[in-house]
């Protein structure tokens, strides 16, 4: 009964993409925008500034706009159900907010090609309707590093990374070459939590680099715990809020942030699908396009360090600075960029390896 | 004094913490396992006692009120499924299974509005000099007053059901309901208390993890930690003190992975997470190995529901 579902829907779907082709291009009445979370509304980090963009698109079209989320779905075949149910369920455009929902995107996409797909933090658009975004976080991490590498007294950072992907890979790359570049003796520790989002475990990995020395964390996975754990050591150590502003910490560890704004880049797809100018994108967006805020610099951190960490900001904004901008040797000493040259993204995008000086094996 | 760059003191009492939450779960769960009746609603039971007591403290100001709310909090929702198996006779494992969903959903919606709240710090209990004690002091004097009564409450546990009459009662209603039963002992209402007694040794738990360990609330808070609870309740042989250790491993590995990783250690880091996974695996092939002992002392009358029929 469902495979006849499915299959009627299916073909339903070829006609309408075959004969519909100008009906679309002339814009449609009523969206329906569904989006897929990784993890729960409430992790206060990634997911809940996912959500706050399908907030924003329900704000912006009223009741041209009906709005569906789905939460805590697991990276895998489960999300190749969820989406098809919700191709099956009437959805226009559906977002896909992780890595891991790559395979599952794209294998549903081929099935509904009247439907758009919108993947976050990928690489793969096997059909025509689907899209990619993401964010140019490794400006944040630039400076995030300014300020690490300033702030640090022990002369050693950490960073809690989750899986390694590239889009982790590069956050490391960029926080430790700008601590780096104002701290030569800084060494970086990374624990991989192998989580996107696990309180204790990631309160855990905090505790452990706290143990081993090290006073200024970075993570890359989404609740704010690992801030919670820095809370205990009175001042200590601090760290940086992820993906949301973390706000509640800044009587604390929190000396500054890195702020996932997905909200415009929603209200435009799902504006250019009610006016007909939907078309496959590949968006890639940082602190220029607003897409990467960089939370307040607390009075934690002085004066001169903040207007660095600013002056670094505004000229990664006004596209006068490149985080990865030559000479930047790999991680075995072989040259990857030379003097003045700016890091291709297609590097950026398959980033497999550390820079110069980080110690330690990525995990493969 | 290190070993690879990791400092064992420092290892030691982080792991101590890092023990707790299971440790009480697992206690708890032993002794309603004692008690004849399988509870695989742990997970459930800790998570909602993990958002009641971060509630509780919350709003009184109070961590050792908000302990007590956990408990409570664990104990109410273990009442469900004590009336559930007890006295509707449903089976025990799917009854756990659906106590585990609904625990998990009815936690998230208690959570509502209490994201990025930070509960009262629940302070290290003051020990004065001791704390201060080379390698002593760190490990056995500074830590918060829920470590210790964890281990005062193994030390219960393993009394009660080892030296006195409730401690018999409880094992014959487990071993043999049948002949509890002739010999005039109430076994569903034993069962009840047992239950009862396992939610809130759950929901302590729970409370541990949101109220000390992460202090906060977030959904999903307890990732999982129910399951290894009832892992180390079979690990222990059902044996309180065997908890202890096992908690103590279980932790202790979790912890040393984490240092590991940090202190730059060149084993790659797939092995050192599944290390803790590994190591349960080896010491249950090892202890089950000797002469089937381990499967001798599990409870006769485990899982099976009991229905007076004379």
């Amino acid at each position: 009964m469902l495979r006849r579902t499915l299959m009627t829907t299916a073909a339903l779907g070829l006609g309408l993409a075959l004969t519909g082709g100008a009906a679309l291009a002339a814009g449609m009445d009523h969206v329906k925008a569904c989006f897929v979370y990784v993890g729960p509304i409430g992790d206060g980090g990634w997911t809940y500034q996912h959500h706050q963009g399908a907030l924003a698109v329900q704000e912006a079209f009223g009741d041209k706009v009906e709005v569906q989320w789905q939460e805590s779905v697991p990276e895998g075949a489960d999300a190749e159900r969820v989406l098809t149910q919700m191709a099956l369920g009437g959805c226009n455009i559906i977002f896909t907010t992780s890595f891991g929902y790559m395979d599952p995107t794209n294998a549903v996409a081929a099935k509904f090609p009247d439907v758009k797909f919108e993947h976050a933090t990928g690489f793969m658009r096997n059909s025509e309707n689907v899209s990619t975004y993401n964010a140019r976080f490794y400006e944040g991490r630039a400076v995030q590093g300014t300020i690490a590498g300033r702030m640090t007294k022990s002369n050693k950072i950490g960073y809690i990374a989750s899986f390694p992907i590239p889009e982790v890979v590069m956050g490391i790359n960029s926080y430790y070459l700008h601590a780096k570049k104002v701290n030569p003796d800084v060494e970086l520790s990374v624990v991989w939590a192998y989580t996107w989002f696990d309180p204790a475990k990631e309160a855990d990995a905090a505790k452990a680099l706290i143990d081993q020395g090290v006073d200024v964390i970075a993570s890359h996975t989404d609740s704010t715990a690992p801030l919670a754990e820095a809370a205990k050591t009175n001042g200590a150590v601090i760290g940086f809020g992820q993906a949301s502003d973390m706000a509640e910490y800044k009587d604390g560890p929190r000396v500054s942030s890195i702020i996932d704004n997905w909200a415009p880049y929603y209200v435009k797809r799902v504006g250019a699908l009610l006016d007909g100018s939907y078309a496959q994108a590949d968006a890639w967006e940082g602190i220029a396009g607003g897409e990467v805020g960089i939370g307040e610099i607390t009075a934690a951190v002085p004066a001169e360090v903040k207007a660095e960490a600013e002056a670094m900001r505004d000229a990664i904004a006004a596209g006068t600075y490149h985080p990865f901008t030559g000479p930047i040797n790999k991680q075995d000493g072989s040259a990857w960029l030379a003097e003045g040259q700016t890091a291709p993204d297609g590097d950026l995008l398959g980033m497999d390896f550390y820079v110069e000086g980080i110690t330690g094996d990525i995990p493969k | 004094m290190e070993f690879g760059g990791i400092n064992p003191v420092i290892l030691i009492a982080s792991l101590m913490v890092a023990a707790v939450p299971i440790m009480l779960a697992a206690l708890g769960e032993l002794v309603v396992e004692k008690s004849g009746v399988l509870n695989l609603g742990v997970e459930g039971m800790m998570i909602v006692g993990a958002i009641c007591g971060f509630i509780t403290a919350v709003q009184t100001g109070s961590p050792v009120m908000g302990f007590l709310g956990g408990a409570v909090g664990g104990a109410a929702l273990s009442l469900v499924f004590a009336f559930l198996t007890q006295v509707l006779l449903a089976n025990q494992v799917a009854t756990g299974l659906a106590l585990t969903l609904f625990g998990l959903g009815f936690a998230s919606l208690m959570g509502q509005g209490y994201n990025g709240i930070k509960p009262p710090p629940t302070l290290s209990v003051p020990m004065g000099p001791l704390a201060d004690i080379p390698a002593l002091g760190p490990i056995l004097f500074d830590h918060d007053w829920m470590v210790y009564m964890s281990i005062a409450l193994v030390a219960v546990v393993w009394w009660v059901l080892k030296a006195t009459r409730l401690g018999l009662i409880i094992r014959a209603v487990g071993e043999s309901h049948e002949a509890a039963h002739a010999l005039g002992y109430k076994v569903n209402r034993i069962r009840l208390g047992c239950i009862a007694f396992g939610g809130a040794m759950a929901g302590l738990g729970g409370a541990y993890v949101s109220l000390v360990r992460v202090p906060q609330w977030v959904d999903g808070i307890t990732a999982g930690a129910g399951w290894i609870a009832l892992a180390i309740v079979v690990f222990a042989s059902w044996r309180p003190w065997r908890v202890l250790i096992g908690a103590y491993l279980f932790g202790g590995i979790t912890v040393l992975q984490l240092n590991l990783q940090a202190a730059g250690s060149a084993i790659p880091v797939e092995y050192l997470s599944m290390s803790p996974y590994l190591i349960t695996i080896l010491v249950l092939v090892i202890m089950s190995s000797g002469r089937g002992r381990a499967a001798l002392n599990a409870p006769a009358s485990l899982g099976q529901n009991f229905h007076a029929a004379r």
